[in-house]
């Protein structure tokens, strides 16, 4: 089925928000859901397309001489639309609950926005070539810009600020560079299995000097130092948090990051030249100095963020470790940390709306009054640490297994010690909010709302179902082209 | 019949119009006159510009009399080009006046107004139709003139001093492209630039073409506000009525562009100019800190037209820079910012223009969500500010995209890298605006003074138009890029 | 010899250059025009002197005439005069406005009394 249908709904869905405004909040997020529900549903459908063999892609449109924007499927895109398309419905019922609870104002904005960046988040998952794929990088970061800045404050204003600063002077003035490079140099921007600049007579130091401008480019990636925008963006509604600062937005960075080195370097270019030679050591920096960075925060979602940058480096280095079955891991690694790290930004967020709190000392002896979401948090965090029975070990393992492949164990340790690191920072929260008595009366605290709890349940059971059932991801994952 | 004189209709239909609108007096009525007129134009303009790429190049003898003796109009797809983007421009913020000159222009002069647009457009068309280097001279006087007389029709009094200061700067530009013609004639022998081009190579020796070089060059740089001698645009831009401003921006100094690149490559030839005489040299310095030193200054200002002032000096920046590279790549990139860049820094300005209009000043820091109040202006301004940054589909992109390009395929990586340098000021002084207006409360102690709704549709429209404009171009930037490179083959081939 | 035999082009130099100077180093926007006006003129006689032909008479069509003076220099001279009073009409009145509105025509004086009230 043409990729295109894919940005459909969500863009179709802005004028009944609008239309329905404040005044009809019940018909106007259930006109999100049905999107939702159809996004989901077109995009089910290209997987089944894909995984029989079907191949389809959009026209084209001329954008400059010979550079065009254009759709097609691919199954890490397809991998990622799915995921996408399925977190967006869960936000959404999610965001009912906790928007309400909380009494955001400027919820249509809030909404329209939201399906904004969606819209855009399918076209980065079908981008035919690295210009569409650059596009739609741009208009996530313009289209979540108004959510960072959700509460008009002084705060959210700065944070706002950053975001867009460090974003877009990473992808203009480094990402774009590295665009125009490789068009010079390839003549072509279409993303083709086994890559285009292998043929294309670059030097060892130049292509060294591309993935430099790859990584740090990307700035939604947030390897450090690229990475301070993440935690300014905490300021954001939980929900945004949730969905775009855990899966939409930084995936998107990594995901490009998989797709330059799959189909525009060739996995056999990245390894044969040693290009990321020293972007492979930043990457380890950035996964170990932000897990201990968690460590010292006490606020709740400022320790999810750190822990997103380091989770998200293990992606990158997936990536540049330059192995099939790295990136495999890797890209399998955008899902099981997606919803591992949406269920404890559900929870945070529940626990916000329920109990008002927002420090992780605040929280014990939680456990007795909010059960279902803090259990649910331990199965996210498991899931995060890579622990049976959460789809999170499979995916550590492929990524541990790529590195020993590529004959490199030095990142198999760093794995392992930033793994220690995720269960000191992780796991003593459900601990303290069961097991320590309540420091002050909390008996008046209960769940969070309804909606927003059948949410943290289903993204905490599909933690768990992966890592029975992984292999509708591993096997569409196992369509990808290397060569 | 009529189109084998379109050339010549071109000029005539405005001039015309100009002692019109004094005749008929009434503000209304002047304004339907210069509507009209404006609105023929276009449409001279189009079937200009459609004859040229059936046929290809025009000469026109006027009078009948011919080339050498005679003035002769010489238009190629280069100028025809420029001719449609300005009477473009004109004809949209001709329909956006009609509500703001009401409103800002003294009462009882508005015929004057409109008579003054209606010269400073047959100036503009006529500097861009002509062959004839001395006639170049005279219709820049034209257009000179009457955007004095333009600006002086500003509110504030500062309009005057700013018109004054602009008579000034403006007459020595103007001399110094006089001083320049008149050398060229005395080491050639004619004003012709089909001519002059020819005979040009074997005159290359004499100091006369020399000392004509260089003063063409400076006069042209002051025309056209090339950084350092801009001194002028921004008070001009300031003071002036919003509508002369929105129409300057997008006609007036691109068509001083467009005179530059007619002398230093048709005429003297790129092997002259930028070969022999190291024009680069000067100029590139000269546009790379005017990109990077004006975006920077453009972050400081306080007023909202200031501010875009500043920025346009940086965008000539850039169109200066991609001349410099001289190939055919640069100049592409170049003619097709000339277009992109009028086309949104109009727009800029007549969405300023609406704020003026509704909330009766420019004071950037005082717009405190001003978006809840007027949307549609507000998100006009946004598109057409995203598209001064660059941002993908829009034209700015298409822009900056081949001016890159073509700058790295000279080997030019140091300018790639400032162009995006700037960039990225841009994005400060655009987004500081923007998160103003998007969310800051409003404070009590400044409320909006006048009425806080929308401008009228009239304005709305064409602002609108404009926007839809660039963003069809940004989508679809081969278009423009196909026609601009056309142009720069032209210019590049030097004449036939 | 040759250099006194430019005679005439020293003298449009010096008249530029002074032109040039009254118009950057007076604040009186009357001398500014003043240094306009001897500006442009300078330009008008650099035109002129450039037309004569040595031994030449006046271009009027005559039969004990064989030689004339090149006309075309002239005739564009008569062009530019026009634009030079209509550049000094404009200015002017743009000066009695001026004067109407600050009571000065010195220029630092006006740029005074702006930056006092853009404090203001």
């Amino acid at each position: 089925m043409n990729p295109l249908w894919t940005l459909v709904p969500p863009l179709a869905v802005i004028p009944f928000i609008i239309l329905f405004g404040e005044k009809q909040r019940n018909l106007r997020e259930a006109s999100i859901i049905l999107a939702g529900i159809v996004l989901l549903a077109l995009n089910d459908r290209i997987y089944s397309d894909v995984m029989s063999g079907q191949v389809a892609s959009s026209g084209e449109l001329k954008l400059l001489a010979n550079f065009s924007l254009k759709l097609s499927v691919e199954p890490m895109g397809v991998m990622f639309g799915v995921l996408a398309s399925f977190l967006w419905v869960v936000t959404t019922v999610y965001s009912i609950g906790y928007m309400r609870g909380h009494n955001e104002k400027n919820q249509t904005r809030f909404y329209c926005c939201f399906a904004l960046a969606i819209a855009c988040v399918m076209a980065a998952a079908y981008a035919d070539n690295l210009l569409t794929l650059f596009v739609a990088y741009e208009a996530i970061t313009l289209s979540t810009f108004p959510l960072v800045t959700h509460a008009g404050n002084a705060d959210s204003r700065k944070a706002g600020r950053l975001y867009l600063l460090l974003l877009m002077c990473g992808s203009i003035g480094l990402f774009l560079p590295a665009i125009i490079w490789i068009s010079s140099a390839a003549g072509t921007l279409t993303f083709t299995p086994g890559g285009v600049l292998s043929d294309a007579g670059l030097s060892k130091g130049a292509a060294t000097i591309l993935v430099c401008l790859l990584v740090l480019g990307v700035g939604k990636a947030a390897v450090m130092p690229m990475h301070r925008w993440l935690p300014a963006a905490m300021v954001a509604p939980t929900p945004v948090s949730a969905l775009l600062h855990a899966v939409a937005v930084v995936k998107t960075g990594v995901f490009t990051i998989l797709k330059v080195i799959v189909y525009i370097f060739g996995i056999d270019m990245v390894s044969s030249t040693n290009a990321a030679q020293w972007m492979l050591p930043l990457t380890a920096f950035t996964i170990l100095a932000s897990s201990i960075i968690a460590f010292t925060k006490d606020n709740l979602k400022a320790r999810l963020a750190y822990s997103t940058i380091s989770q998200l480096s293990y992606i990158v280095m997936a990536g540049l470790l330059a192995t099939s079955m790295s990136v495999t891991g890797g890209a399998f690694h955008i899902v099981t940390h997606a919803f591992g790290k949406i269920t404890l930004f559900f929870c945070a967020g529940a626990i916000m709306v329920a109990a008002h709190k927002k420090a992780i000392s605040e929280l014990d002896g939680l456990g007795r009054q909010m059960p279902i979401t803090m259990s649910a948090f331990f199965i996210g965090a498991i899931g995060i640490i890579g622990l049976p029975p959460a789809a999170g070990m499979w995916s550590k393992l492929l990524i541990a297994g790529g590195s020993l492949d590529g004959g490199n164990a030095l990142w198999v340790g760093v794995l392992m010690l930033s793994t220690l690191l995720n269960i000191a920072y992780l796991l003593p929260i459900p601990l303290r909010a069961f097991f320590k008595p309540p420091s002050s009366d909390i008996s008046e605290i209960s769940e969070a709302p309804m909606p927003s709890l059948w949410a943290i349940v289903l993204t905490a059971m599909v933690c768990i179902l992966l890592f029975f059932f992984p292999q509708p991801v591993l096997n569409l994952l196992g369509l990808i082209q290397w060569r | 019949m009529i189109a084998d004189q379109l050339p010549a209709w071109q000029i005539v239909i405005p001039m015309l119009a100009a002692p019109l609108c004094v005749l008929v007096r009434n503000s209304t009525a002047a304004w339907v006159v210069a509507m009209v007129a404006n609105l023929l134009t276009l449409l001279n303009a189009w079937a200009l510009f459609v004859q040229i790429r059936a046929e290809g190049v025009i000469r026109y003898a006027l009078g009948g009399w011919a080339a050498p003796t005679g003035i002769e109009y010489y238009v190629d797809i280069a100028n025809a080009s420029v001719i449609l983007l300005v009477s473009f421009i004109s004809s949209v913020v001709m329909v956006f006046a009609f509500h703001s000159v009401r409103k800002t222009v003294l009462t009882g002069k508005h015929y004057l107004f409109y008579s003054a647009w209606m010269l400073c457009l047959t100036g503009l068309l006529g500097i861009c139709i002509t062959g004839d280097a001395f006639n170049v001279f005279v219709f820049l006087e034209i257009s000179s003139l009457s955007t004095y007389m333009l600006i002086a029709f500003g509110q504030d009094k500062r309009a005057f001093t700013a018109s004054f200061r602009y008579l000034i700067m403006g007459s020595i530009g103007a001399s110094f492209i006089l001083i320049g013609i008149g050398f060229l004639y005395a080491a050639t022998g004619t004003l012709n630039m089909v001519d002059l081009a020819q005979r040009i190579p074997d005159a290359e020796s004499k100091r006369a073409v020399l000392v004509a070089f260089s003063f063409l060059t400076i006069g042209l740089m002051i025309k056209s506000a090339v950084f350092p001698l801009h001194g002028w645009l921004a008070n001009a831009y300031q003071q002036a009525p919003l509508v002369v401003t929105a129409f300057l921006a997008g006609t007036a100094t691109k068509v001083s562009l467009y005179v530059l690149l007619r002398f230093f490559f048709s005429i003297f030839g790129p092997d002259y100019s930028f070969g022999a005489m190291l024009l680069n040299v000067v100029l590139l310095p000269a546009a790379v800190a005017g990109f990077l030193l004006m975006s920077l200054v453009a972050i400081y200002q306080t007023d909202l037209r200031r501010m875009l002032a500043y920025s346009s000096v940086a965008q000539i920046g850039y169109i200066i820079a991609a001349f410099c590279i001289a190939s055919q790549a640069g100049l592409t990139a170049g003619i097709v910012h000339i277009f992109n860049h009028a086309l949104i820094k109009s727009a800029l300005f007549m969405s300023v223009g609406c704020i003026i209009y509704q909330v009766g000043h420019a004071h950037s820091r005082s717009f405190d969500n001003l978006f809840s109040t007027m949307p549609f202006t507000v998100s006009a301004f946004i598109i057409s500010g995203l598209g001064l940054i660059g941002v993908p589909l829009t034209v700015g992109f298409v822009s900056k995209f081949s001016l890159i390009g073509a700058s790295m395929e000279k080997g030019w990586w140091l300018i790639g890298a400032m162009v995006l340098v700037s960039s990225l000021f841009a994005i400060v002084y655009i987004g500081r605006v923007v998160e103003v207006m998007l969310f800051r409360k409003s404070r009590m102690e400044t409320p909006h003074s006048v009425g806080s709704n929308e401008a009228p549709l009239m304005m709305l429209v064409p602002l609108y138009v404009l926007v839809a404009v660039s963003i069809w171009f940004g989508i679809s930037g081969s278009t423009t890029l196909d026609v601009a490179g056309q142009a720069a083959r032209a210019l590049l081939g030097g004449y036939q | 010899m040759q250099i006194l035999g430019l005679y005439n082009y020293w003298i449009v130099i010096v008249l530029m250059m002074a032109g040039l100077y009254i118009m950057i180093a007076r604040y009186n926007l009357i001398k500014k025009m003043i240094g306009l006006g001897v500006f442009q003129t300078s330009i008008f006689y650099l035109y002129i002197s450039m037309g004569k032909v040595t031994g030449g008479s006046a271009p009027i069509l005559d039969d004990n005439v064989t030689q004339y003076s090149n006309p075309l220099p002239h005739v564009l001279i008569l062009t530019a005069i026009v634009v030079g009073v209509a550049t000094t009409a404009v200015a002017l009145a743009l000066i009695v406005r001026i004067h109407e509105e600050y009571n000065t025509i010195e220029e630092d004086e006006i740029k005074a009394i702006e930056a006092a009230e853009h404090d203001s």
